[in-house]
């Protein structure tokens, strides 16, 4: 068993750093990812990684540095928040349509306007589309283990694609919580030596990035793109299991609480499910069937898992901590997605909580559960999308 | 040590109150435990009222947002009594720990404390300059925290003390924080 520690979730990305030892890292200082990365410079600086650590003058400058690393042929980190992950948005696309394996903590924060550092998940949904693998973390644990098994997952020849860890910042970032470290013998080991494709470095065997592509096989391009995504779950799967052996921490793609009997059913991301948990087992005390699903890995969705997951529960409430001004939460829109491949066809509601850190609190959940009891009795949805916890 | 407890701290910024959330933590955390610490964030300023959070328990802790019904209220500084609302979601059994040189009797009163809860006082700012010459209360309150709460015994919160201000300070200092933490899990008065 590993050392036990009370640390910050930051503190414990920084620390899977440390043992994962990149060749390169580019960052930006950002709250609440400045800690992490911050961290992980006084490593650098105190010689306990070999890291080239490259402080830029941007986040656009930092993913381009780390786009420029991995092609090169090096094992590449960075990290960020909210308005850094805006403004590395070309360079997201880049890094995931080049299929460069670049890792990086994201520590869920909110957009401006107006200008807010709490935690919501705007940055992470906003980059949705890019092409990156993004797993949530409930907890600090969660965003430790996650961020050792990117490297496996990212690095992986049927994927060789580039990786969000996400954890709500504050929340998760800056709480102090028990977290168990693997050794450093048995990092290294698990994540195991880095294998160069294709890299710039290697001068024998000139190559070229970054080609122009046109009508003639752009969209097969993008195809491909979907297809190696495609890839992605049963590989989360195999390392999990992997790390889940090595630590007995079980991870899949996602989580399943008290859901195999449910009647009703909340579906939810990152620390606001562990709060969640906490009152389906005060309602389950009082006879409530109700469970929960936690999404982990978002991106590639497991639309075909999580349907058959929840396609016995009367009723959902799909909780998402950001939203699409005028249409449907993000989470929503992936959950409607799988209610349209079950004969069952639950019904579905969305609720917005939690932007700009609003605290989520029990009574919240309490409030969505209640109405979820109205709703399988009932069959009836009055609202299908409502802010809660919103100051009226 | 305790099934689950959960614990807010009311201090003012730059007292060291965040940080004896820490302490605590990592003092529960050697002692067995789960736990979790952590402050409100706001604008950072000296002076300003702050709060933090500690949950402790036996089994893992999936709650998070602040703490609503605390067991424990640690109140760093006096007259946060009259500019914040100290008492609310305290519980019948609530446990106060207030920085003081008056009475437990008298805190009792302005507190309007029930007969249920439990009121502690400590004079953990006349401990902590005599100890090491600034009015840092945190280590003396952690004391009396010990002894208030038995949340962790007082050798571990020595060694959790001795841990956390080694990596920052002189061993005059270190060697005060300790004192103080004695002397205020000696001194603290229930009443």
């Amino acid at each position: 068993m590993g050392k036990i520690v009370a640390v910050t979730g930051n503190e414990a990305c920084a620390l899977a750093l440390r043992q994962i030892n990149p060749d390169v890292c580019a960052a930006y200082p950002i709250t609440p990812a400045t800690d992490l990365m911050q961290r992980f410079s006084g490593y650098v600086n105190d010689g306990k990684v070999d890291t080239e650590l490259i402080l830029v003058e941007s986040e656009h400058s930092a993913m381009s540095a780390c786009i420029g690393a991995a092609a090169a042929g090096g094992r590449v980190a960075t990290a960020t928040s909210s308005q850094g992950l805006a403004l590395m948005w070309e360079m997201l696309y880049i890094a995931a349509g080049t299929r460069l394996p670049i890792v990086m903590p994201l520590v869920n924060r909110a957009l401006s306007a107006p200008l807010n550092i709490h935690g919501d998940h705007s940055d992470g949904m906003g980059a949705r589309d890019t092409g990156w693998i993004q797993l949530y973390s409930e907890n600090a644990q969660e965003a430790y283990d996650n961020t050792i098994m990117a490297f496996r997952i990212a690095e992986h020849l049927d994927v060789r694609l580039p990786i969000m860890v996400c954890m709500d910042g504050f929340i998760v970032s800056h709480s102090i919580e028990r977290v168990e470290y693997v050794d450093d013998a048995d990092v290294k080991n698990f994540v195991g030596k880095f294998e160069a494709v294709h890299p710039l470095l290697d001068l024998e065997n000139p190559k070229s990035y970054g080609p122009l592509i046109l009508t003639d096989l752009y969209h097969e391009y993008k195809r491909a793109q979907h297809e190696v995504m495609t890839k992605v779950p049963a590989v989360i799967e195999t390392v999990s299991a992997e790390f889940a052996k090595m630590t007995g921490r079980e991870y899949n793609l996602f989580e399943k609480y008290r859901l195999e009997d449910a009647e009703i059913a909340i579906v939810v991301m990152s620390s606001a499910a562990g709060t969640t948990k906490d009152i389906i087992d005060q309602y389950r005390e009082k006879g409530v069937k109700i469970g929960l699903l936690k999404p982990r890995m978002f991106r590639p969705f497991p639309f075909t898992e999580i349907a058959e997951a929840l396609k016995h529960v009367k009723a959902i409430a799909v909780l998402d901590r950001a939203d699409s001004f005028g249409g449907m939460g993000p989470l929503y829109s992936e959950i409607a997605a799988c209610v349209m491949q079950m004969d069952s066809k639950p019904a579905v509601t969305n609720k917005i909580f939690g932007l700009g850190g609003r605290d989520y609190l029990p009574d919240q959940a309490e409030y969505v559960i209640d109405e979820l009891i109205e709703i399988a009795k009932s069959g009836k949805v009055k609202t299908v999308k409502e802010y809660i916890g919103v100051r009226e | 040590m305790a099934k689950a407890i959960e614990i807010r701290w009311h201090g003012r910024g730059g007292q060291g109150t965040v940080t004896a959330a820490k302490v605590l933590a990592d003092a529960c955390l050697s002692g067995g435990g789960y736990v979790q610490a952590f402050p409100e964030y706001g604008p950072e300023r000296a002076g300003a009222p702050i709060r933090a959070f500690n949950r402790i328990s036996e089994s893992v802790i999936r709650m998070y947002g602040p703490v609503l019904k605390p067991q424990v209220i640690c109140i760093a500084d006096a007259t946060l009594m009259d500019a914040v609302n100290v008492s609310e979601g305290a519980p019948d059994d609530a446990i106060y720990l207030v920085n003081t040189s008056k009475e437990p009797k008298e805190i009792r009163e302005k507190l309007k404390a029930k007969d249920s809860q439990k009121v502690f006082t400590v004079d953990a700012s006349k401990i902590a300059i005599e100890s090491f010459g600034r009015p840092m209360p945190n280590s003396s309150m952690l004391g009396a925290v010990c002894k208030a709460t038995n949340v962790v015994t007082m050798d571990t919160m020595v060694e959790n003390v001795v841990k956390s201000f080694g990596k920052k300070f002189a061993q005059k200092i270190i060697d005060g924080n300790t004192n103080a933490t004695k002397r205020g899990f000696e001194e603290v008065k229930e009443g």
